[in-house]
């Protein structure tokens, strides 16, 4: 029977991707009964969200670094970095506020080219040059904020967090807007993944029996209309959400389809191989870094933008949150394995996690002690799933 | 039946070894006896490694069915230290030095030597050490770092620390694998003078030249059982030619010819290399390859001999868009237009491949599929403004997994669960995906088994058929004259001849191979 076969398959084969889904699943169920139901409200879920966002933007980019068998540690700093440098463009130039969101992109790419010229073609181990950018980042914050907080932003630029696009399309009680564009996100993967299954049965590959398939289809659709409809009866479509929403669709695209992912694999899979296969590693390593100095970018004027102000210790340790995402969602700390959904979903574990206890009104030094375990398993979950695997070889 | 005979140090009886999924070995019965050389042959994934590790507690007692009987008493190891304790000692393949200690301090891991208070007396580890390096016959400091020495010397220090355990059933798997003929000559001599001293040696090796020399018996396991035990010397030793009699046991069938049949028809030239000289990276003036001549026309397999240090590699690998060395001066030419290969992508360029030997290391992406890693170094073309067209990647995998017969369930299988030969077969596969027009080949069949060799060799002729120009570096004489065309012998960086393969001989090629300074 080909369809038990499969149904078997989707839990065992795949035991390292479709192990996270479950125990996010599982942390979800748990914190909605813990918390009365308080979690999955339309509200919460909204805040969940607006909270948690630029943790997710630095993941994107967290685990491509650690796909290529690096790690990034300077990612707080240099949050806070690009969040001073567009405060003290918009709140004390005041200049526009899309001037600022360029200066804070355009000091992400510096910070990423800097840290990309010493790992690629210096030869220095990211641990060191991003620790290194820890502190280096961290001290030109406080100079440029001259040790003090700069706030508020105009409204124009705390509306790239705030922000919401609600009543677009009209509706009674619930914004149709969010719900279409959801709506239209649900048929565009249905469709591409039609394509994929027709595609791998064109070539003889194995896929999943076609009544699974379409389950799962009606499955993810059902929770992801129900999410929307929380969205919709609570304050609209959140604008960072859109912002997040397109950058892990464009990283999925570019690090599963493009070349350039491509070689992120390769050099974290086996770099001597890589090299000799004729991937440029040092090109590759080097833009690895200026994309997490984008993303870093975009997730400082993010952070700045929820609190509407530049603070000398902003995003501090946002760097352990971003690298334990990566590694709750299955990424490999030797390199070569991870991916962006993955990483989303280890973020998203995290914040619900955090916000579950939150709710419930548990001490935050439980939470990092919980925190801290989740971390620890899901890791000794992955060494275990490599054991076993290797045991079957 | 409980007891053993007297002569017979051990006695494994009726193992079974199950994996998830996977029966590793299956009643499988081994008798040692006592101050013999025991070989065990198999194919890859025949099962011998796994017995080893049975045999050395590396699975634990009960992990396991049936017995195993040493010196007349029954075994049950639960660890490596268990059967330590009992001196039995393995020397696994991979080699397991510390590079940054001493060899002394190698010797004696978890065994130190200590004065009264735990503190290390150095002065009997390296007294101790440089006796037993005195034993296996390597003239090195004890305090000379691990990382200095070479494989052949490195392989020597962990045969010094297994007889420092009074050892007395040494068991190496493929101890010469990685060895030049100088050092596997050597090491063999070791085994012979252990056995004059009593010491019992079960050697697992591929090399059968090597097994008919030393070996006085040699057990024959395939597809995880024991298929039969032949006496190497002496009355009861089958007739004919030894190695063809344990490569039948071994693959289960004759191997007629063990290099296939092949017509020659060189054409024009492709490649051309001209006074090609390299230096070595890090140590300033020192020659690696010195004014280095050689061609390749299309449909010829063109070979280099040398033995290990000779250069081989270094030569291959410093035409591949500069992969080795400093200084490197020259001139090569593919189908007579002069190319100046700076890097990998520019050598890919120009229709060069290269092949590593060590495919682990250098050759596969070992956690990537099938797929993937016959993409690894033509993404390029398939790809269109940076976008993979993975459609078309999963058909030309497809294509090679039909046409180079790589085994696999799916070409979405990672490479790590593919055979030595199969994995081999996806390296040459990725680099023909390249369109070269001249690949080099590095040791294409080292650690693979006499089937998948064949396959290998199959596949160089359907190359050569094809019109590609094809340069074997080979350390197996044997090998390079059943396939090549034409050999050259490399000797300390020097191309010391070139030979035709008619006129070539083993003996001929070995001494142009070891020839020194000409004027």
């Amino acid at each position: 029977m080909t369809g038990i076969a499969s149904l078997k398959d989707l839990f065992t084969r795949n035991l390292r991707q479709s192990g996270i889904y479950i125990a996010f699943v599982a942390i979800i169920v748990l914190f909605t009964v813990l918390t009365g139901g308080t979690l999955l409200g339309p509200t919460n879920i909204t805040n969940l969200v607006l909270q948690y966002s630029y943790i997710l933007i630095l993941a994107i980019g967290m685990v491509i670094i650690i796909i290529g068998g690096h790690i990034d540690l300077s990612v707080g700093s240099v949050v806070a970095l690009t969040g001073a440098v567009a405060a003290v463009v918009v709140i004390r130039e005041g200049m526009p506020w899309w001037v600022g969101v360029l200066a804070a992109v355009g000091t992400g790419l510096l910070v990423g080219a800097w840290q990309g010229f010493w790992v690629a073609y210096v030869g220095i181990p990211a641990f060191i040059v991003t620790l290194a950018g820890m502190l280096l980042f961290r001290g030109l914050t406080l100079q440029v904020l001259n040790n003090i907080s700069l706030s508020p932003f105009p409204s124009e630029y705390s509306r790239i967090a705030s922000g919401f696009f609600n009543g677009l399309l009209g509706g009674a009680g619930y914004d149709v807007f969010t719900l279409v564009i959801f709506g239209i996100g649900i048929l565009g993967f249905a469709y591409n993944s039609w394509r994929n299954r027709r595609a791998r049965i064109s070539y003889n590959q194995a896929v999943e029996a076609a009544p699974f398939f379409v389950l799962r289809l009606v499955v993810i659709a059902a929770v992801v209309m129900w999410f929307a409809w929380q969205l919709a009866t609570s304050r609209g479509l959140p604008l960072v959400l859109i912002i997040l929403g397109v950058l892990v669709l464009a990283y999925t695209m570019v690090t599963k389809h493009s070349v350039f992912g491509r070689h992120v694999y390769a050099i974290g899979g086996n770099l001597a191989a890589a090299q000799l296969s004729g991937v440029r590693v040092k090109r590759v390593n080097f833009w690895m870094f200026v994309n997490m100095g984008f993303l870093s970018a975009v997730a400082g004027i993010v952070f700045s933008a929820r609190s509407s102000a530049a603070q000398p210790g902003a995003g501090n340790a946002l760097e352990l949150d971003a690298i334990a995402a990566c590694f709750i969602g299955g990424a490999a700390v030797t390199g070569g394995i991870g991916t962006v959904t993955g990483a989303m979903v280890g973020g998203l574990i995290m914040a619900v996690m955090s916000n579950g206890m939150s709710l419930m009104g548990i001490d935050q030094s439980v939470q990092q002690v919980v925190k801290g375990i989740v971390l620890l398993l899901a890791v000794a979950f992955d060494v275990w799933n490599k054991k076993r695997a290797s045991a079957t070889r | 039946m409980a007891e053993t005979a007297p002569t017979d140090i051990l006695e494994m009886r009726g193992i079974t070894k199950t994996f998830p999924g996977v029966k590793a070995l299956q009643d499988v019965n081994l008798t040692v006896r006592r101050g013999e050389i025991h070989a065990i042959c198999g194919e890859n994934g025949a099962g011998k490694s796994t017995l080893m590790k049975v045999l050395s507690g590396v699975y634990p007692h009960g992990t396991y069915e049936g017995d195993i009987v040493l010196d007349g008493e029954n075994a049950e190891f639960g660890s490596i230290n268990d059967s330590e304790a009992r001196g039995v000692v393995i020397i696994h393949q991979e080699l397991a030095l510390v590079p940054y200690l001493s060899i002394a301090e190698n010797i004696f891991l978890g065994n130190e030597r200590r004065r009264g208070g735990g503190a290390i007396d150095w002065n009997r580890t390296n007294q101790e050490a440089a006796q037993l390096l005195e034993r296996v016959g390597l003239k090195e400091e004890p305090t000379v770092p691990v990382s200095v020495l070479g494989v052949g010397k490195q392989q020597l220090i962990e045969i010094a620390k297994a007889i420092s355990k009074d050892v007395s059933l040494l068991i190496l798997d493929e101890p010469t694998a990685a060895l030049n003929d100088n050092d596997s000559e050597h090491l063999l001599d070791l085994l012979r003078q252990f056995q004059a001293q009593g010491i019992t040696s079960i050697m697992i090796s591929h090399k059968l030249g090597e097994i008919a020399e030393i070996a006085d018996r040699t057990t024959i396991i395939r597809d995880g059982q024991s298929i039969e035990t032949i006496e190497m010397n002496g009355p009861g030793a089958p007739e004919g030619d030894l190695q063809d009699r344990i490569i039948r046991g071994m693959v289960g069938r004759d191997l007629e010819h063990r290099y296939p049949e092949r017509d020659s028809h060189p054409g024009e030239e492709v490649l051309r290399v001209e006074d090609w000289t390299v230096y070595h990276p890090t140590q300033q003036g020192r020659v690696i390859v010195d004014k280095a001549n050689l061609t390749v026309r299309a449909g010829e397999v063109v070979g280099i001999a040398g033995l290990m240090g000779a250069g081989r590699t270094e030569l291959a690998m410093s035409l591949f868009g500069r992969s080795y060395g400093r200084d490197i001066s020259g001139k090569a030419y593919v189908h007579g237009k002069e190319i100046d290969p700076k890097s990998v992508p520019d050598a890919i360029r120009s229709g060069i491949a290269y092949v590593s030997e060590d495919r682990k290391h250098y050759g596969l992406n070992l956690i990537e599929d099938v797929r993937r890693n016959i993409s690894a170094a033509s993404l390029g073309k398939l790809a269109k403004n940076g976008w993979v067209n993975e459609h078309e990647e999963l058909k030309v995998a497809g294509e090679y997994r039909e046409s180079m017969n790589i085994r696999t369930p799916s070409v979405l299988v990672e490479v790590n669960k593919l055979s030595g030969g199969n994995q081999q077969k996806v390296v040459l596969s990725k680099w023909l995906n390249t369109k070269p027009e001249v690949l080099i080949l590095d040791e294409p069949t080292r650690g693979i088994d006499v089937g998948a060799k064949y396959e290998i060799y199959t596949i160089i002729n359907k190359l050569v058929a094809e019109g590609k120009a094809v340069l074997v570096i080979s350390s197996e004489l044997p090998e390079l004259l059943g396939i090549c065309d034409r050999i050259y012998t490399l000797a300390f960086g020097r191309i010391t001849g070139e030979v035709s393969v008619d006129s070539a001989t083993q003996e001929g090629l070995m001494a142009l191979m070891t020839q020194e300074n000409q004027s």
